[in-house]
């Protein structure tokens, strides 16, 4: 039978120490519930900066390709029109003016690019069920999961270098 | 662990714990409405119904029912338009430029500044939507594939730039906002009891569950949004100063708009935020989470964005003397003596006068002059917009079609109405979302707040 335990503390500078001599005997936290971020916790329990950056440029110059490519098949190609004697069959020469739309475009594209693949990647959507283990760690307590799973360790010694730590309450669940 | 300096003041004043926090935003939400809320939002109900209407009527019979006339095409309704977009741009700018040069007491503020962004550029659109007159064809504006031609539309136009940069702005700007309420919600979420209020959050939360990865990618979407966004807010209101700079007509071909206007934004934006806060924060009991400090801060950038203005107003009347060019002289001469110099008179006292109070630090710390000062401001801006608009066009070069424009009760009710519809929003805003973005602030709590500071102190 796996456990599950849900490690409460009620102060995140305690869940960061607490965090940190756990991991030093070599067990696994695999993840915390935080009302707020806990900055120094990503190191400490192995979660990696995020990519989401690289996606937010891609999509951004996407939307400078489309908006370039758009306004181009408008203006220059598919109906040329003379318009204040401005250069109607070049693209680099009207380019000045084709500056302020590719820009918001790329800023469009990015942005909203960006906050989809953050939400989906998150599986934060609307009417998606919320996971935290208690109520409380939107509000002011910090939540560490630790499974037997993930450790070599018996349930027992988890327990036991669990309860070394400063911790406020402690649940022990059972898992399939 | 992070320190401030103890010198420093505290941002979170007295003794505050993180279920505090917790409780003075979230208590109000949960609470009865008070008496004052609902006499509020009824007045402004009934103002927005009455703009509401004001706009069918203009929309049922057409243009012709607003003062303009063939020589003043652009007045009250475009003097609106650009006084909320100027508005809207506080918001931004408090939560993206702040958040990049890591100015921590915008988490006091950003979340209703950029409520109130979100409502005065929805307000905004409204004017240059009704003034097509014919609103049902507003999707004209986009280059959509058509039967006539196709005739695409100009993207060497302003105009044209103006739509991608206010959808863009306002769409992104409700993605920055949306995003920072997901975690608020959810801790509104797991402290409602009634099964309705919970499972409306539980919607609105999007199953938030604040695992470190998610804050983890919180932290990064909310720096590369703020990255973006702080162009977006410059980009945006330089392209409506280029509606009129592009133009050949004398007082609004100058080059000098962008930057004028961008600071005018800024400036009016911060106006609207003071007097908006001043009355949530007494409402709300926020007092000790916006308190004198904020309000100085923001005076300061009010100094400093007033006194671009006035530079600008300035060097615009110098530079139309040293150009030499006739019709750019007596445009300025026209906007300071002419038939319209009362409003350039009560623009110059509003924006250029009234914001150097604040050099004082009695009055810049004073909440009383601060709400005064604010109204005049937002006043003062109103009627610069109107002094550009209205006194640049009402003398056409040729003196035979030189006319005045005299607004009309549907141009009056319509700009009172949209009033009307910002309080609403923002009063239903101020009732049912987390008015103060509450686990930021936590973030900020032991390093700025007082019992923290005491305690640092006394070591």
């Amino acid at each position: 039978m796996n456990k599950v335990f849900h490690v409460m503390y009620d102060d995140d500078d305690t869940l960061k120490d607490a965090a940190s001599a756990l991991v030093a005997k070599g067990i696994r936290v695999k993840d915390v519930f935080s009302p707020f971020p806990v900055h120094g916790i990503d190191p400490i329990i192995g979660v990696k900066r995020t990519r989401l950056g690289i996606a937010a440029f891609m999509y951004a110059t996407t939307g400078t390709t489309l908006a370039l490519l758009g306004m181009w098949y408008f203006m220059i190609s598919d109906w040329p029109m003379n318009i204040g004697g401005k250069p109607s069959f070049s693209l680099i020469e009207n380019l000045p003016a084709f500056i302020p739309v590719t820009f918001e475009f790329s800023v469009l594209c990015g942005a909203h690019g960006m906050a989809i693949t953050y939400l989906l990647r998150n599986g934060t959507l609307p009417g998606m069920p919320a996971s935290n283990p208690d109520p409380r760690t939107t509000d002011d307590k910090f939540v560490m999961e630790i499974t037997t799973e993930q450790n070599a360790m018996s349930a027992d010694e988890l327990e036991a270098a669990i309860k070394e730590t400063p911790l406020f309450e402690l649940s022990i669940k059972d898992y399939k | 662990m992070q320190k401030e300096a103890a010198i420093r003041e505290p941002l979170i004043l007295g003794d505050k714990s993180y279920k505090d926090i917790t409780d003075d935003v979230v208590g109000p939400i949960q609470g009865a409405a008070p008496i004052g809320w609902k006499i509020m939002i009824t007045i402004s109900t009934i103002i927005a119904i009455y703009g509401v209407g004001s706009i069918l009527y203009l929309l049922g019979t057409g243009i012709g029912v607003w003062g303009l006339n063939k020589t003043v095409g652009w007045a009250w309704d475009i003097t609106n338009f650009v006084w909320w977009v100027g508005i809207g741009h506080a918001g931004t700018l408090i939560s993206a430029v702040l958040l990049l040069f890591r100015q921590k007491w915008r988490m006091a503020i950003n979340r209703s500044a950029e409520a109130m962004t979100i409502f005065a550029v929805i307000m905004a659109a409204i004017f240059p939507g009704i003034h097509m007159g014919r609103i049902w064809v507003s999707y004209w504006v986009l280059p959509l594939p058509n039967q006539f031609g196709s005739l695409w539309v100009n993207f060497n136009s302003p105009l044209l730039w103006d739509v991608f940069a206010i959808s863009t702005y306002f769409s992104v700007s409700l993605v920055f906002w949306y995003i920072g309420l997901i975690p608020d919600f959810a801790t509104i979420r797991d402290r409602m009891t009634k099964p309705l209020a919970k499972k409306i959050y539980g919607v609105l939360s999007f199953g938030w569950s604040g695992r470190a990865k998610h804050w983890n990618r919180f932290e990064e979407v909310s720096l590369v949004l703020a990255g973006i966004a702080t162009p977006l807010v410059f980009s945006v209101h330089s392209i409506v100063s280029m509606d009129f700079a592009t133009s050949v007509v004398p007082g609004w071909h100058t080059t000098i708009f962008p930057p004028y206007f961008v600071s005018g934004a800024v400036f009016s934006g911060f106006a609207m935020v003071q007097t908006l806060l001043l009355i949530m924060r007494k409402g709300m009991k926020l007092e000790n989470y916006i308190h004198v400090k904020h309000v100085e801060y923001m005076n300061i950038v009010i100094i400093v964005t007033g006194s671009i203005v006035g530079v600008a107003y300035l060097t615009e009347l110098f530079i139309s003397w040293y150009s030499g060019v006739e019709y750019e002289s007596y445009a300025f001469i026209n906007r300071f003596s002419g038939p319209y110099s009362w409003s350039y008179w009560i623009m110059m006292t509003c924006n250029v006068i009234s914001p150097q109070l604040f050099w004082f630090k009695k009055i810049r710390r004073s909440l009383v002059a601060t709400f005064i000062l604010s109204i005049v401001v937002n006043i003062g801006m109103w009627f610069e917009r109107y002094v550009i608009i209205v006194t640049s066009i009402h003398r056409d070069y040729d003196p035979s079609s030189w006319g005045e424009f005299h607004p009309t009760s549907v141009d009056v009710g319509i700009f009172i109405g949209t009033l009307g519809i910002f309080f609403t929003l923002f009063l239903a805003f101020a009732r049912f979302f987390p008015v103060l973005a509450l686990n930021e602030l936590k973030t900020i709590l032991k390093t700025s707040g007082e019992n923290y500071k005491k305690q640092q102190a006394n070591h």
